[in-house]
C-alpha cells in the first residue's frame, strides 16, 4: 500500500481569531515496506499530520491518496481504507478498557464482524507479535500489567486489525530502557516478517538511527527535510536548526572530524563508529 | 543531627493498601545539602513511591524519613516538609491550576498565607530564576511543555525550598524541552545550592548527577557516582536499565583491545580519549 500526501494544508480555527496553520503545503509519498521516522519539536505539527493519514482529520486543502484513491473522496469506502491503516496514539494504554487483555485486543476485529475463530487467531498472533505470552496474560485484567506490558497490549489491539500500514505516535514515551527496547525490537520483527509499512513519530534520534530508513523533519507545519538518516544526520546544523538532536555517534563523528580525523562524514550508528575508531587506533599503534 | 543532611531515610518500608508485598522495603539513604541525586529504576521499581514519601504525600509504613530534620510521619510537620521539599511531576498539563502564569506561581504562597505585598517580589524572582518572567501575564496553555515545567519549578521556588524532587519531569518533553528543564534545575542547584532529587529514565540525564541511586523491586540496589554505577554494564542491564551510549561504545572498544580509560560518559570524554590514543600526526 502506498500513501501519497499531496499539498496537505490544515488550519485549526478557520475563520476565527485563533486561526492557526498547523500544516502548510506538505507533500511526500511513502512506498510499501518503508520505515519512516517523523520528527520535529513539540507543536511542529507531527501529530496533526499522522491523524490525517488514517482519516481522523480532514485536510483544509490538499489530498491523501491511498493506493491512488483519495481518502476523503466522495465515493470512497473510508471505513475499509482506514482498517488497512492502524494508528497507535500517544500513551495508548489509557484506552484499554476491557475486563481481560484478550477481550481488549479482540475489540477491533469483533467490530469488523469477523468470525469467532478468526478473532481468536488474530488475538493470539497479535499477542505473540508484542511478546505477551497468551497463556499467561490473555485472561488477566489489562490493569494488572506493568506500564510497558500495557503499552504492548494496546499496540496488539491495533495489530489484530492486521493493518498494512502501522502509524505510531511516540510509542516509547515514558517507558524504561528495557520497555523501550522491547517495543523497538517488536517493530523491527514486524517489518521483517510481515513487511508492514511503518511510520513512527519519536523524539529519540537514537531510536531513529536504529530503525528508520527515511526521516521526515517537520518544522512549524512545513516539511523541512526529507531524506535518509545518514544524509540528514550528517548535514551540518540541519537538525539543531529545527530544535532536534543528532545521535551521539553522529556527534562524536562530527567532533573528531573537526579535530582533523579521517572519518567519513556520514557515520551515525555506534557499530559503524566502532569499526572506524578501531581502524584509527590500529593505524596510530602501527607507527 | 548534622545540619548538612537534607533528607534522611531510615529503614523505610511502604506497602500500598491491600498490596500483597511492599512497594519499598527497608530503604536507607541520605542526601546532603547541595547534592544533585539521580534516581533510576525500571517501571514499577518503586521510585515514584519513593518520591511521594519524600514529600509526605505518602507516609512510611515502617521506618522514618526526615526532610530538613522534620519527620514526615508527624502530622504537624506536613506543611513544613512540603514547603521545604517541592515536587515536580511528569505531566506538564496536570500541575497548572491558574489561568495566568504569575497566579499559578503564587498558588503555593497563597496557601501558606503569605501577605500579598511579599508575594509579588517572590513570584517575580522565581519566574526570573527559571527565565520565564517575560511570560508572567501569559496563559499557561499557550506555553510549550518545557515552559510549563519551568513554571511548575517557579511555583516551587517561590516557596523558597531546600529540596526539589522531580519525578520524571522531562519524560513528556521533546529534546529541547528536556534540555531547558534540566539546565534550569541544574543551575538552581549550582547557584542557589538547592538540593535536587532527579528521577529519570534517561541515562544521559543521570550521567550529569553527583550521585545515582538505583531502585529495583523496592530496594536501593546500587549507589555511587555515575562513573562507578555505569561501569558495571551487565549489572545495569540486568536491572532493566541501560548505560549512556558512549559508555557502551567504550566498553565494546575495550573488548577489542583498545585501552580506553574507565568511566567515559560523554561524547567529549570519548573524543579526548581518541585523541590520547590516536594522536594526529602534525601536518609538518
Amino acid at each position: 500500500m502506498s500513501i501519497e500526501v499531496r499539498h496537505l494544508t490544515h488550519t485549526y480555527g478557520e475563520g476565527s481569531v485563533l486561526k492557526t496553520v498547523a500544516l502548510d503545503d506538505i507533500s511526500f509519498t511513502v512506498e510499501p515496506g518503508e520505515f519512516v521516522g517523523i520528527v520535529g519539536h513539540t507543536g511542529s505539527g507531527k501529530s496533526t499530520l499522522v491523524q490525517h493519514l488514517n482519516g481522523l482529520l480532514k485536510p483544509t486543502s490538499g489530498q491523501i491518496l491511498i493506493d491512488g484513491q483519495d481518502l476523503n473522496g466522495e465515493k470512497v469506502d473510508r471505513r475499509a481504507l482506514r482498517q488497512r491503516i492502524g494508528l497507535v496514539f500517544q500513551y495508548p494504554e489509557y484506552q484499554l478498557f476491557e475486563e481481560t487483555v484478550a477481550k481488549d485486543i479482540a475489540f477491533g476485529p469483533k467490530n469488523q464482524g469477523l468470525p469467532a475463530d478468526e478473532i481468536d487467531r488474530r488475538v493470539r498472533k497479535a499477542m505473540e507479535s508484542v511478546h505477551l505470552d497468551y497463556g499467561k496474560y490473555a485472561e488477566k485484567s489489562p490493569f494488572e500489567l506493568s506500564g510497558g506490558q500495557m503499552r504492548r497490549a494496546a499496540i496488539a489491539g491495533v495489530l489484530a486489525m492486521e493493518p498494512e500500514v502501522l502509524i505510531l505516535d511516540e510509542p516509547t514515551a515514558g517507558l524504561d530502557p528495557r520497555g523501550r527496547d522491547r517495543i523497538l525490537t517488536m517493530l523491527e520483527e514486524l517489518r521483517a516478517r510481515e513487511h508492514t509499512t511503518i511510520l513512527m513519530v519519536s523524539h529519540s534520534m537514537e531510536d531513529m538511527a536504529r530503525l528508520a530508513s527515511r526521516l521526515l523533519v517537520i518544522c512549524e507545519g512545513k516539511l523541512a527535510a526529507d531524506g535518509s538518516p545518514r544524509e540528514l544526520f550528517s548535514r551540518p546544523g540541519l537538525m539543531s536548526s529545527v530544535g532536534l538532536d543528532i545521535p551521539e555517534a553522529a556527534r562524536l563523528c562530527a567532533v573528531l572530524r573537526a579535530k582533523g580525523y579521517d572519518l567519513p562524514a556520514d557515520l551515525y550508528r555506534p557499530e559503524e563508529l566502532r569499526e572506524h575508531l578501531l581502524r584509527l587506533w590500529k593505524e596510530a599503534s602501527a607507527c | 543531627m548534622n545540619t548538612q543532611v537534607r533528607i534522611q531515610a531510615n529503614n523505610v518500608s511502604f506497602t500500598y493498601e491491600d498490596a500483597p508485598s511492599p512497594a519499598l522495603s527497608q530503604v536507607e539513604f541520605e542526601v546532603r545539602e547541595g547534592e544533585f541525586i539521580a534516581v533510576l529504576g525500571h517501571n514499577g521499581s518503586g521510585k515514584s513511591t519513593l518520591a511521594k514519601l519524600l514529600n509526605a504525600l505518602y507516609l512510611p509504613t515502617e521506618g522514618r524519613i526526615l526532610v530538613c530534620g522534620f519527620d514526615t510521619g508527624k502530622e504537624e510537620n506536613i506543611w513544613e516538609v512540603r514547603r521545604r521539599a517541592g515536587m515536580i511531576f511528569q505531566n506538564p498539563d496536570n500541575q497548572i491550576v491558574a489561568t495566568v502564569v504569575k497566579e499559578d506561581v503564587a498558588f503555593g504562597l497563597e496557601n501558606l498565607g503569605v501577605p500579598t505585598e511579599e508575594m509579588y517580589p517572590r513570584v517575580e524572582s522565581a519566574l526570573s530564576a527559571v527565565q520565564m518572567n517575560r511570560y508572567a501575564d501569559s496563559a499557561p496553555h499557550l506555553l510549550s511543555g518545557g515552559q510549563k515545567q519551568r513554571v511548575a519549578v517557579a511555583g516551587i521556588l517561590a516557596m523558597e525550598p531546600s529540596v526539589i524532587i522531580a519525578d520524571e519531569a522531562t519524560a513528556m518533553l521533546d529534546p529541547s524541552g528536556r534540555r531547558e528543564v534540566l539546565e534550569t534545575v541544574r543551575s538552581l542547584n549550582r547557584n542557589k545550592g538547592i538540593t535536587v532529587v532527579w528521577i529519570t529514565h534517561f541515562m544521559e540525564e543521570a550521567a550529569q548527577a553527583d550521585r545515582i541511586l538505583v531502585v529495583s523491586d523496592g530496594k536501593i540496589v546500587v549507589s555511587g557516582t555515575p562513573r562507578e554505577v555505569f561501569e558495571d554494564i551487565d549489572r545495569i542491564r540486568d536491572l532493566h536499565l541501560d548505560v549512556p551510549r558512549m559508555t557502551a561504545l567504550a566498553a565494546e572498544l575495550r573488548k577489542e583491545g583498545m585501552p580506553l580509560r574507565e568511566g567515559i560518559l560523554t561524547v567529549e570524554e570519548m573524543a579526548e580519549e581518541v585523541e590520547r590514543l590516536c594522536p594526529l600526526k602534525s601536518a609538518t
